[in-house]
């Protein structure tokens, strides 16, 4: 089976959000850089169904040469090569575009991918690149098994889960609990090394949108403690100072 | 101008959240609906009430359920129909899943959980919530069609009155586009929807096991609550996964949100940070999500919960 597996590269969940050159760019100072969590969990079950039917996981990111080291960790995770689109990952359509081109020219049998990313959190690449290709594009999956030429997924929906029986090839967005995270052996830090990775240029260029200026929320005022034996004082003041019920 | 937006329907009723999405899109220009699937012809009409002008329905019965490529084909038809040039929607699981294809097929710009009416004072920008709550960007879309998903409980509903006129709107639908068959479904009826609640109760390893969510149900049942949970408790499967709030989980912004015996990892933060206020109750004093709460408790929650709910019952009377 031939796996097509896009992850981002994002600023790990517990980073302080800071904004840099008039709140025009994000402040990479000090922070982190991860494989985004949800993209972590499409790559973990990846792993898991090469195992079960064989087959091979490209990664695919679009984004700058900083992005290899958290490429190299998917690699290291079990991926068997990555493709790097050359890019500032900007614009969701921008992004689905070069993701569709790099589809096109392989074989896939399923492209998976986290059902957003935690920097934009705009969940909508994966129907995007499915409309593109032709394919079906299911969101968010939380179980997906594969057998001969169908799969049974589960998707969430807002108070519950369905379950779909669906035919390959498709994209699909992933969540948990569609596998657990793995984290990489000494033997697969090693031999991502030695595995290839392919920096390719961008196809095309258009964009249908474009970042201005970023902001901060203000910050939250102090917390006001209340005894535990005198909830009707934290009654009162849901009732007559928040106003909330 | 006029303005398309897709109507969600849960249990026959159209959604809060679709409601503001409604209301967002009539202060922007004329507002048409569409919404697919079985549906009462009175509860269509009544969009009107936040200011849609006209209702598009598809009632095709293969719609009831929210198949994402059929969905897609619709909305991009109604769009064309309507000669909007803008589609507005609130953001869901669905509706990201359906408008990242009508994107694709328009080519229109795709900007989500927009939180504010764009300024079309120099081009069209909008704000949207990014980094899970924790900042926001403004962003200029630069096509000439233009889809915007509401981010929930951002956007007031308004109320005018008005009834929309229901037309009945005829898609053909490619039997392709139904290759995905549901085989079944599994979902709570008549509970408050979590991501759209306006108060939402949760609880967290503090509650020591499964068998103690009776107290935040309680709780939840006399604020007219949804119910979440932190992620190690849909882990440990003590709740089912649509309950788990947090930076992997359900994002919320309720006007209340109430954590008992959650410590406030960040992670769980990333996923309430939108809410208006923000009550915590712990036993550890030192717990970190105090310090991003408005009222907090230091105290044993199989004390404080039951005690509260019973004040608030006293309250709400």
């Amino acid at each position: 089976m031939n796996i097509l597996v896009c992850i981002t590269h994002v600023p790990d969940t517990t980073s302080r959000i800071a904004f840099t050159n008039d709140n025009t760019e994000f402040d990479k100072n000090g922070v982190q850089f991860i494989i985004g969590p949800y993209d972590d969990y499409a790559l973990a079950r990846a792993v898991e169904l090469k195992e079960q039917h064989g087959g091979k996981i490209t990664v695919l990111n679009v984004g700058e040469a900083e992005s290899d080291p958290t490429i190299r960790k998917a690699l290291a995770i079990g991926a068997d090569e990555a493709v790097r689109v050359n890019a500032f990952p900007s614009d969701s359509f921008f992004v689905a575009n070069q993701i569709a081109a790099v589809a096109k020219q392989g074989e896939y049998d399923l492209i998976l991918m986290g059902r957003e990313s935690i920097d934009f959190n705009g969940g909508m690449v994966h129907g995007m690149v499915g409309e593109l290709l032709g394919l079906p594009s299911f969101s968010p999956v939380m179980q997906l098994d594969v057998d001969g030429s169908t799969a049974k997924i589960t998707r969430e929906i807002e108070g519950g889960k369905e379950k779909l029986e669906v035919n390959l090839p498709f994209v699909a967005g992933c969540q948990e609990p569609i596998a657990e995270w793995k984290i990489p052996n000494m033997r697969g830090i090693m031999s991502a090394r030695t595995k290839p990775l392919n920096v390719v240029e961008p196809t095309d260029a258009t964009v249908h949108s474009e970042l201005s200026k970023y902001e901060l929320p203000p910050a939250k005022g102090a917390v006001k403690m209340i005894d535990a034996d005198n909830v009707e004082e934290l009654v009162d003041l849901l009732k007559n100072e928040a106003k909330v019920i | 101008m006029s303005v398309l937006v897709f109507i969600e329907l849960e249990e026959g009723k159209i959604k809060k959240s679709s409601r503001e999405a409604i209301s967002f899109a009539a202060a922007m220009g004329d507002t048409v609906a569409v919404a697919l699937g079985t549906a009462d012809a009175d509860e269509l009409a009544s969009a009107g009430n936040n200011g849609a002008s006209k209702v598009l329905h598809v009632a095709d019965d293969r719609l009831n359920a929210g198949l994402i490529q059929p969905y897609a084909e619709v909305l991009a038809a109604a769009a064309n129909e309507s000669g909007a040039e803008t589609i507005v929607t609130a953001k869901s699981s669905l509706a990201d899943a359906v408008v990242g294809r009508v994107a694709a097929k328009l080519g229109a710009g795709l900007v989500s959980n927009v939180v504010g009416l764009p300024d079309t004072s120099n081009g069209f920008v909008v704000k949207r919530s990014i980094y899970t709550g924790k900042a926001f960007a403004n962003t200029s879309i630069t096509t000439d069609k233009k889809i915007l998903a509401i981010k929930k409980n951002a956007i007031e509903v308004k109320t005018d009155g008005g009834s929309a006129a229901v037309e009945a709107f005829s898609v053909s639908l490619d039997d392709a586009l139904f290759g995905a068959k549901i085989t079944s479904t599994d979902k709570a009826e008549g509970d408050v929807l979590l991501p759209e609640a306006d108060i939402v109760v949760s609880g967290g390893r503090g509650l020591k096991g499964p068998e103690n969510w009776g107290m935040i149900e309680d709780l939840a049942k006399t604020l007219g609550a949804a119910t979440g949970c932190s992620k190690p408790v849909s882990d440990m499967d003590w709740r089912p996964h649509h309950e788990h709030v947090g930076q992997t989980g359900v994002k919320v912004s309720p006007t209340l949100y109430v954590a008992v015996g959650i410590s406030g990892a960040i992670q769980h933060l990333a996923g309430v940070n939108s809410s208006k206020y923000i009550v915590v109750i712990n036993k550890d004093e030192e717990a970190p999500f105090f310090k991003a709460a408005d009222y907090g408790i230091v105290g044993d929650a199989f004390e404080v919960v039951p005690k509260l709910n019973e004040a608030l019952k006293k309250a709400l009377a």
